[in-house]
């Protein structure tokens, strides 16, 4: 029993480690319709870049906003040179653009920083909180509460966001569909530089943290491939479905990989999130939260 | 003046239910085939026929076969390597363990099984659309290639799960050399590329449109849903399955199962937007552009270095031709979204008129 808990808990901490980088996928798909594979892109660039400036010799503290500051520059710069001449093209075009943005931001990435794995320190330890192994057995690790409690913030900062705010509900309408937005006076250009620019703060945020988890190397990319699965489960365009999607997929999949792996061979973590969340969309086809669509002639 | 269709009048429906209707088209495209066959076996080097053409061809069929689902039905697929790698090792589990099976029908049964896994993991697509379902595809993907490398049996217990092409006798007559080996696929891919064009053509084609479309339309008019979508995850399938088993047999040779990973499928979806959604001729144009761009890139890049004397370290070179790669198929997207084939015929529409435009 107390193997089964710690399994669950450390599947479900790793779980919203999904939901981090899942989250940046809900946003711009929630704000622009596009579906951006480039997100994991700009996890790994983030990661490095904040990497790279410190041992340029910048102060941790420091090193956060400059990171922040070339995320922002990286979002206008997509929105003015990829974004803005794809106005109104089918989702299926802009999807291929963003795969084409992550060769170019990988490319990028390690051009300028050099491709050579690299460690991140956030003063965080990765060990079992000793109070509750002592008390109850379970090996909980305090930097993945310390994630988890990131997320919580993040989650409920966004949703609030979205929700509450003029900027959100606009970020909404965009989605919805492009023209009509135009045509009722919203800004497009700045709305589109604000949500990838909020999403590349979203990719800091997922690659520090899964920097100081895993070493910031060029593997951080496939932890997008992690993250779709979080992402159809909760629904593309729900910030709580990313969170509960991520909560999911984590918790299950190591359940799965530990009680179910053996006697397959193991290894199926990287396509088991993949079959559970394809069940869950043969029962809801738009996810848990994601919104229904009526279709009409 | 060249390219002009009057005085050619169609007295028949035949002759307006053509597949090429004006003359020039049918000698132009005979005049394609005839270099195609003749003349680029007879010329062409080794380098140019193992490093180019026959990855071109494969992955053109294998493009053909994506196209029809995502261009025709409109069904977005990330899975397209994965139904590659069950044809190859169906292929190879065929010509194993059946004596005497011939090679053709071998590719053909790989064709087959890649299929019945298509329709398998085509089911979703009656309950869920669009991104959902791509990302629901990348399910097969990943537990396809999952499935080949962990069932020994599949790979006839190869302890790296790397299996070796036998060699391909048709009628007892080896086809090995790089020229030989490049025919044989040109020949399957005309095939292959005419039976498409004709089933696009036809009411299976038409049903697949008005599917694409919007699907509720076509089911109010009477077009069966599923058979239509699983119909074409299975014409889709076969074609991929047999470009799988020519990639395996006549160009890799040695396969595992991670050569066909979620970067072929990738850039095999790349062939079709850059080609031209639901069209034939797309799907090789784009192929064309796919597998020709990076080597273009790489030359061009390396002679820069070399004359300007930069020197840049052999990392960055494959980073720059990274970063380009994705800048071109952006820039390209941005250009011309409607892809190559689009771009063909506005050519021929200008042609049409050409020297006289009024």
């Amino acid at each position: 029993m107390q193997f089964f808990l710690e399994v669950l808990i450390g599947g479900l901490l790793s779980g919203v480690m999904y939901s981090l980088v899942a989250l940046g996928f809900v946003l711009i798909y929630k704000a622009s319709g596009v579906f951006n594979f480039a997100q994991s892109a700009m996890v790994f660039f983030a990661a490095l870049t904040y990497v790279g400036l410190l041992e340029h010799g910048l102060s941790p503290w420091l090193a956060v906003p400059a990171t922040l500051a070339v995320m922002i520059a990286l979002a206008l710069v997509v929105e003015r040179v990829v974004l803005r001449p794809l106005v109104n093209q089918p989702q299926i075009t802009l999807f291929m653009a963003t795969i084409g943005l992550t060769f170019f931001i990988e490319g990028l990435a390690q051009m300028t920083w050099g491709a050579n794995v690299r460690g991140l320190d956030l003063g965080l330890e990765d060990a079992p909180i000793a109070w509750l192994s002592d008390n109850a057995g379970i090996n909980v690790s305090k930097f993945d509460l310390v994630a988890a409690g990131v997320a919580a913030i993040l989650v409920t900062a966004l949703a609030l966001f979205f929700n509450r705010t003029r900027i959100g509900r606009a970020l909404r309408a965009v989605a919805d569909d492009h023209q009509a937005a135009l045509a009722v006076g919203i800004p497009l250009k700045q709305i589109w530089a604000i949500v990838w620019s909020v999403a590349g703060a979203v990719a800091l945020v997922a690659g520090l943290l899964w920097g100081a988890r895993n070493g910031v190397q060029y593997a951080l990319t496939f932890v997008a491939l992690k993250a779709l699965p979080v992402l159809i489960l909760g629904g593309f365009d729900s910030v709580p479905g990313a969170i509960v999607g991520g909560l999911i997929v984590g918790a299950s999949e190591k359940l799965a990989e530990v009680y179910l792996g053996p006697y397959v061979g193991g290894g199926i973590e990287g396509w088991f999130p993949y079959v559970l969340a394809l069940a869950f969309l043969l029962v809801r086809p738009e996810g848990l939260f994601g919104e229904k669509i009526i279709r009409r002639i | 003046m060249l390219y002009r269709e009057a005085g050619q009048f169609k007295t028949s429906y035949r002759e307006d239910e053509a597949i090429f209707p004006i003359r020039q088209d049918r000698i132009a495209m005979l005049l394609i085939l005839a270099v195609a066959f003749v003349a680029v076996p007879l010329l062409a080097t080794p380098y140019l026929l193992t490093g180019i053409l026959i990855p071109f061809l494969i992955l053109s069929l294998a493009a053909l076969g994506l196209n029809i689902l995502t261009g025709y039905a409109g069904q977005l697929s990330l899975g397209t390597a994965a139904f590659m790698a069950v044809g190859a090792f169906a292929s190879y589990n065929f010509i194993l363990r059946v004596p005497g099976i011939p090679v053709l029908v071998a590719f053909a049964g790989g064709g087959v099984i890649a299929a019945l896994v298509g329709v398998i993991f085509g089911l979703p697509s009656l309950r869920i659309r669009g991104f959902y379902l791509a990302v629901a595809t990348l399910a097969a993907q990943f537990f396809i290639v999952w499935f080949l490398t962990k069932v020994g049996w599949i790979s006839n217990y190869s302890s790296s799960g790397v299996i070796s092409a036998q060699p391909i006798v048709i009628l007892g007559y080896g086809i090995d050399t790089p020229a030989q080996r490049y025919l044989l696929i040109l020949s399957i891919a005309a095939v292959m590329a005419l039976a498409a064009k004709n089933l696009a053509r036809s009411n299976v084609g038409r049903s697949w449109m008005a599917v694409r479309d919007m699907d509720v339309a076509a089911e109010v008019i009477g077009i069966r849903l599923m058979r239509a979508k699983l119909l074409a995850f299975a014409v889709s399938s076969f074609y991929c399955g047999v470009a799988g088993a020519l990639f395996a047999y006549a160009y890799l040779g040695t396969v595992e199962p991670d050569a066909f990973s979620l970067d072929l499928s990738f850039r095999i979806l790349f062939m079709v937007i850059i080609g031209g959604v639901g069209t034939v001729l797309g799907s090789f144009l784009g192929s064309g552009f796919v597998t020709l761009l990076p080597v273009l890139l790489s030359l061009t890049v390396r002679y820069v270095d070399r004359h300007l004397g930069l020197h840049i370290p052999e990392s960055d070179i494959s980073n720059l031709e990274l970063m380009l790669f994705g800048a071109f198929i952006i820039f390209f997207l941005i250009v011309e979204p409607h892809g190559l084939a689009r771009l063909w015929q506005i050519a021929k529409e200008k042609l049409r008129l050409w020297p006289f435009p009024h």
